[in-house]
């Protein structure tokens, strides 16, 4: 500070602002989820090694397992398939669900350095639109490396699914990283500090990956294993997107796995996802209420 | 006029720390209002009640008669808060927080271009504004701040401990600024704990010391209640025990003489209260050259906010810092203050 500051007076005298102009509650929202939304995208093109490591990773994830299981049996995927093609649907939703499960380390770094109290001091129409803007953001992301992944799929020679085929596949990542962004976003605020949510995050990232359908079929499993993976929400997510891969003719009524208590359809699949997001978002809502009064 | 913060038996506690006991306080309109106290008093939890970041347990705040608790909204967008840490986002230039800054308050877009431009300029930061934060030096980040809280033109500017860590001229030039806010007809509501900033520069005072205002009113009334003038006296550079003590009771009996305290702390020198505009020095130096005591130093002065602070709590609020310095786990306290 060497130098002093001297406000011209009017500066400082111009008329105070007048009150809050009548203003639309719905604008102010949009406004201030933008703004925000807009802080994590400059953020991330001044650190682009986040986003490239997190297209390089799912890339690299192809390549080496499906190097790993090149020599398997035909066949042993399904008719006709090769693991590439099996294996790209896994991918999809494994990196889709890591980058939503980090969706609340922003957030929690905001609360330890004080950022946080910078928004909560400002006259948000609605709080959650703090929240609302990492979800953005993280949907955003995840749609981008989804994309990145079909084509490197494409590529290898998993073939691509029909336009109606992708848009499913791609309302299933959203759904997917809604619910996971949610839960995220609600351990930041209930967590006390970021190493107990890196722990969290470390600690579900790779068992729900592993105990999910993402590297091989439920077939494959022993029972036990079986009962979980078909509790794990990643296999609904993994499943259709998987049969949409394999089945140009699928259909909402497709059987898509046998769970051992029966056989899951498409449609089911995605009713059960629908409701995984509804229920994850609305046991949040306490909690951010609580924490964002 | 209405006053611009009104707090009114304000209580908050943390478990089982009462971080604000009794605090009822008025910062009229157009006033730099300075809250005085040592570590611990309850100051940052005081403001963070008012700027909406916790919820008082029991007592009243309005900002221009808008309660805080029933109306945040509209309170929060009179309120500018400048946090006792900067927390800045290091990626951003400083133009892009006051961005953000702008959407937050609704400014709209035309206006806020034009009104960050002003307040980029208000500040001196031309230079610096599209720069990332992350460069910036401690001055600077503070300057930033300051934009970033008074973007809105909010009716009270809040600060907490705003010069801390700053150098000394950074220091005189937060202190104009406010000064001509206040010219300009912006509240000015300054937490702090050094005495001579708060001496200078408010209006009004508050003394809190553990949760409670002790004593409130202008600077130079505080200092006329507790009466009389200070004398500081040192006979030697360090004096013996028993010499300072021959001292007191030789220098009790002057009739101008009040009250003497002897200073363990600094050499055994020893503080006198005297009459007021007195002759008294003249008076002390001639009793301790009758008794054949040399004079090392001796001052004569105004009663300070500290004597202030001393009478009530009957130690100073130095010792006060340092005590509550020794009881502080800051991590745990980093800790309580986020959300
Ligand atoms: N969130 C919290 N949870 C528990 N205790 C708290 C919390 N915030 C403050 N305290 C305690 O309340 C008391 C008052 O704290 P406060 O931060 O308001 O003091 P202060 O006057 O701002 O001190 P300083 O000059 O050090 O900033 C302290 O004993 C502090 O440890
Ligand atoms: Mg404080």
């Amino acid at each position: 500070m060497s130098r002093t500051i001297t406000p011209a007076k009017t500066d400082l005298a111009e008329p105070r602002r007048l009150d809050l102009p009548q203003s639309n509650l719905v604008a102010d929202v949009v406004q201030e989820t933008l703004a925000l939304t807009r802080r994590l995208f400059i953020q991330l093109q001044r650190r682009p090694s986040t986003l490239a490591a997190g297209i390089i990773q799912p890339l690299m994830w192809l390549v080496l397992f499906g190097a790993l299981f090149q020599n398997a049996p035909q066949g042993l995927f399904g008719d006709r398939v090769s693991y590439g093609q099996f294996l790209g649907a896994g991918v999809i939703v494994f990196t889709a669900f890591g980058g939503a499960l980090n969706a609340g380390l922003p957030i929690m770094f905001d609360r330890e350095f004080g950022f946080l109290n910078r928004l909560l001091v400002a006259p948000l129409a609605s709080r959650f639109s703090i929240v609302m803007a990492s979800a953005i953001f993280i949907t955003t992301l995840s749609l981008i490396q989804t994309a990145a992944i079909v084509g490197m799929s494409a590529v290898l020679g998993a073939g691509l699914p029909s336009v109606f085929g992708l848009a499913l596949v791609a309302f299933i990542v959203l759904l997917l990283v809604l619910a996971v962004t949610g839960l995220s976003l609600g351990l930041a605020f209930a967590l006390p500090g970021h190493i107990e949510l890196i722990a969290v995050i470390f600690v579900t990232n790779l068992p729900l990956l592993f105990a999910s359908t993402a590297l091989v079929p439920l077939s494959f499993m022993p029972r036990w294993l079986q009962v979980v993976a078909t509790l794990n929400p990643l296999s609904y997510a993994i499943e259709p997107i998987r049969y949409v891969y394999l089945h140009s003719d699928w259909s909402f009524s497709s059987t898509i796995m046998q769970a051992p208590w029966g056989t899951v359809s498409l449609g089911g699949a995605l009713l059960i996802l629908v409701g995984f997001c509804v229920v994850a978002l609305s046991s949040i809502q306490p909690l951010l209420r609580r924490r964002l009064a | 006029m209405m006053p611009a913060v009104l707090i009114e038996k304000l209580q908050k506690r943390y478990g089982s720390v009462e971080a604000v006991k009794d605090v009822s306080l008025k910062v009229e309109a157009g006033e730099i209002f300075g809250l005085l106290g040592p570590n611990g008093a309850g100051k940052t939890t005081t403001l963070r009640c008012l700027c909406t970041l916790a919820a008082p347990d029991a007592g009243t705040i309005e900002v221009s008669g808008i309660s805080v608790v029933n109306n945040p909204r509209q309170a929060r967008q009179r309120l500018g808060y400048i946090a006792q840490e900067v927390a800045l986002d290091k990626v951003l230039t400083g133009r892009e927080l006051l961005e953000l800054q702008a959407a937050l308050y609704h400014l709209p877009n035309a206006a806020a271009k034009q009104r960050i431009a002003d307040t980029i300029a208000l500040l001196g930061l031309e230079d610096w504004a599209d720069k990332r934060t992350g460069t910036y030096s401690g001055g600077l980040k503070k300057r930033l701040d300051l934009a970033a809280g008074l973007l809105h033109q909010p009716d009270v500017l809040v600060l907490d401990e705003p010069t801390v860590g700053l150098d000394i001229e950074s220091r005189s030039t937060v202190w104009n600024f406010l000064r001509q806010l206040r010219e300009a007809g912006t509240s000015v509501l300054i937490t702090s704990h050094y005495l001579e900033e708060i001496d200078v520069l408010a209006d009004r005072v508050a003394i809190i010391d553990r949760g409670t205002v002790i004593a409130s009113g202008t600077p130079s009334d505080l200092k006329d209640q507790v009466g009389g003038d200070r004398i500081t006296l040192r006979i030697r550079e360090f004096s013996p025990m028993d010499e300072a003590e021959h001292a007191k009771s030789l220098l009790e009996s002057l009739p101008t003489v009040q009250e003497v305290i002897i200073n363990a702390a600094q050499g055994n020198s020893l503080n006198l209260v005297v009459a007021p505009n007195s002759d008294a020095l003249v008076g002390v130096q001639q009793a301790l050259q009758t008794a054949g005591l040399p004079t090392f130093g001796i001052a004569q002065a105004r009663p300070s906010l500290d004597d202030v602070y001393l009478t009530a709590t009957g130690r100073t609020l130095l010792d006060a810092d340092l005590a509550a310095a020794g009881n502080r786990d800051l991590k745990t306290e980093k800790k309580q203050n986020m959300r």
